[in-house]
């Protein structure tokens, strides 16, 4: 059967981000990589499925979010509460983990529903308003947030960790301002890996089916594909709870990489700063953002030698791009450039295959 | 082409007489909407038969794409209703009203832009292809039997409008003729009973207008379904329409055959207005 050419270039994405783990993998296990590019990987597993999801929010469904990092946020704290209150029960950390990312990914999901209720009415700048206050407000909310576990189950208060009234042997998970505290490091770089495959499996499915088409019809033209009978509200909905769930379970594999973390972590700055991977890596281009994710995480990591000038050399590689991308004669440019390139690898492939054809022949 | 006999219905219209023993498509009974205190539409009443082509004519600003947008819910109607199929549509929305049996084209060009040509006609067959969400990223039996089905279809819509080597290309590459035809097809992917044009010859010349003609007939010929058109081109509407009505200022001012659409005194005035002179001397 003949592959479309979606489907080859999903398959692409998919083999260059699983050439890029081999490589990693075999460069860590040689020891070649520094600490810090140890401790970045998970970082950028969770990243690279928070850029994903929030494209498909924006180049798919085409809507602009400025909150996903509540999602996130709300993600990790449902992670962190679920994997320490199961540290008992269940004694695979790896089963803790999974279950840990479902419970994430289905709470935030159901943030995604409330917010969506009301949101999803509105239009253009007003949605983006509206999730950047929902991305604060949810900040704000879980630091005022004590939650703990003892014998007896789960503890909430709004007071004090004391407040809580645990049991001794209990433990509060989650500390108002200090954020979730205690928890075991269980997040590893393959199930990032594995994640990152599932987020890309899922959306390019998505996109390549019923339910995508609608959705993409619903971004470029919204009145027609209501005239073509397709349930616009339904679609927005089920393509925004789907972002959210899939932002949450980024959000539990980076709250558990750590053994604390704040909620903070997950302000406005990290909203856009996924919102940067996705207009970088080019709205709607899944390839562009599990590129542009990693690169521009490792890149002030790379520049901190340069102590000052670091942020002002990442601020003009941001504009540089920007430029090459959406200037007409710079992407003129690149586009001769691979067209060239693959020119003379058709020419060889071709010569390659006459050849096999001789022997055949012969 | 046999000229075709009209004949009265109760609601003050008329449909063919070959649609006479079957229920009328479309029923619109007292019609109307205003904007703020303007009254677009007023007392709309039009009866259309189940295999008709019926024309909507009118000045510029009479309210003719109004009447479209009504009879889609894009507006709700602020007085009055219609029937669709014999049953009312009172509250339903768009999307609703597609899947009841009204599909339509717009008077200026709404495709899925970056969407094949193929996907586009895909979209509007969301409804008829049974697989859920889940079904589709699980890829099960299901997805691969009703996309094969899709593909088959909308290539075999395509062609009918020699565009089925244009499958590929993304919509907004189309060149302008191609892509008022695509929103034909595309409307008529959600297998409507009722196919609405708004000005489908607008920017065609006269050898594609006439092509376009051919293929209204065969639109109707082939799925056995009604089609209302709006249009400023006369040879088109006295051509192909078997019914007609004559719209200005929200109000319908003649209904009937070309012919007699032709010779009424009101649609003459309406298009080309009254000679005073004309009018002074009757006074005399």
């Amino acid at each position: 059967m003949k592959l479309k050419k979606n489907t080859k270039s999903s398959f692409a994405t998919i083999l260059l981000v699983t050439a890029a783990f081999i490589i990693v993998t075999a460069l860590n296990s040689a020891g070649a990589l520094s600490n810090l590019f140890q401790g970045l990987l998970v970082p950028i597993c969770a990243y690279m499925i928070m850029a994903l999801s929030l494209n498909l929010t924006v180049g798919v469904l085409g809507e602009l979010s400025l909150g996903h990092a509540g999602f996130m946020s709300v993600g990790a704290f449902t992670g962190a509460v679920v994997s320490m209150s199961l540290t008992g029960t269940v004694s695979s950390s790896l089963l803790r983990l999974v279950i840990a990312l479902i419970a994430g990914a289905v709470v935030a999901g159901i943030f995604g529903f409330l917010i969506g209720l009301p949101v999803l009415r509105l239009k253009g700048d007003y949605l983006a308003i509206v999730t950047l206050a929902f991305g604060e407000i949810i900040r704000s909310l879980i630091t005022c947030i004590y939650v703990g576990v003892d014998s007896r189950g789960l503890h909430f208060s709004l007071k004090s960790a004391e407040a809580l009234g645990l049991e001794a042997g209990g433990r509060a998970i989650i500390k108002g301002p200090m954020g979730a505290v205690g928890l075991q490091k269980i997040s590893t770089f393959t199930i990032g890996f594995v994640m990152v495959i599932i987020t890309l499996a899922l959306i390019f499915t998505l996109v390549d089916s019923r339910a995508g088409r609608a959705i993409m019809a619903i971004r470029d033209n919204r009145i027609a594909a209501e005239s073509v009978g397709i349930p616009i509200t339904k679609y927005k909905m089920m393509t925004f709870i789907t972002s959210a769930a899939l932002a949450g379970m980024a959000g539990v594999l980076y709250g558990l990489n750590y053994s604390t973390f704040t909620a903070v972590k997950f302000n406005y700055n990290t909203s856009i700063l996924v919102l940067v991977f996705v207009v970088l890596g080019g709205i709607g281009n899944m390839r562009g953002s599990v590129i542009a994710a990693p690169l521009l995480l490792i890149l002030p990591e790379l520049l901190r030698g340069l102590n000052d000038y670091r942020m002002l050399i990442y601020a003009v590689v941001l504009i540089v791009v920007m430029i090459m991308t959406n200037n007409a004669t710079a992407r003129a440019a690149i586009a001769k450039l691979t067209d060239r390139i693959a020119v003379f690898f058709m020419k060889r492939k071709t010569t390659e295959n006459s050849a096999t054809e001789d022997t055949s022949n012969g | 082409m046999d000229k075709t006999k009209l004949i009265n219905v109760p609601s003050d219209s008329m449909i063919p007489e070959r649609d006479a023993d079957r229920e009328p498509i479309l029923e619109a009974r007292h019609l109307g909407i205003d904007f703020g205190g303007l009254r677009a539409v007023d007392d709309f009443n039009l009866t259309i038969g189940r295999t008709e082509i019926a024309g909507l004519i009118g000045p510029n600003g009479a309210g003719k794409t109004t009447i479209f947008n009504l009879l889609t819910k894009v507006y709700q109607p602020t007085r009055g209703t219609f029937l669709l199929d014999g049953r009312d549509t009172h509250g339903m929305t768009t999307s609703q009203i597609n899947r009841a049996g009204i599909a339509r084209t717009f008077q200026n060009i709404r495709l899925f832009d970056n969407l094949t040509v193929e996907d586009n006609v895909k979209v509007a067959m969301h409804n008829s292809m049974k697989y859920s969400m889940f079904g589709g990223i699980l890829r099960l039996p299901r997805y691969w039997k009703e996309e094969k089905k899709a593909h088959e279809k909308a290539l075999e819509l395509l062609s009918i409008f020699d565009m089925a080597d244009m499958a590929d290309f993304k919509a907004s590459s189309l060149p302008y003729g191609a892509q008022r035809r695509l929103e034909i097809v595309r409307a008529l992917a959600t297998e409507p009973s009722l196919l609405l044009l708004d000005e489908p010859a607008a920017g065609m010349n006269p050898s594609e207008t006439a092509e376009l003609m051919n293929n209204i007939r065969k639109i109707r010929d082939t799925f056995g379904i009604a089609i209302m058109l709006i249009e400023h081109d006369m040879n088109l509407v006295m051509g192909v329409c078997e019914g007609i009505a004559v719209l200005n200022f929200g109000k319908i001012i003649a209904k009937g055959t070309p012919e007699e659409i032709q010779s009424n005194p009101a649609v003459i005035e309406a298009y080309l207005g009254t000679d005073h002179n004309e009018k002074e001397d009757a006074a005399q």
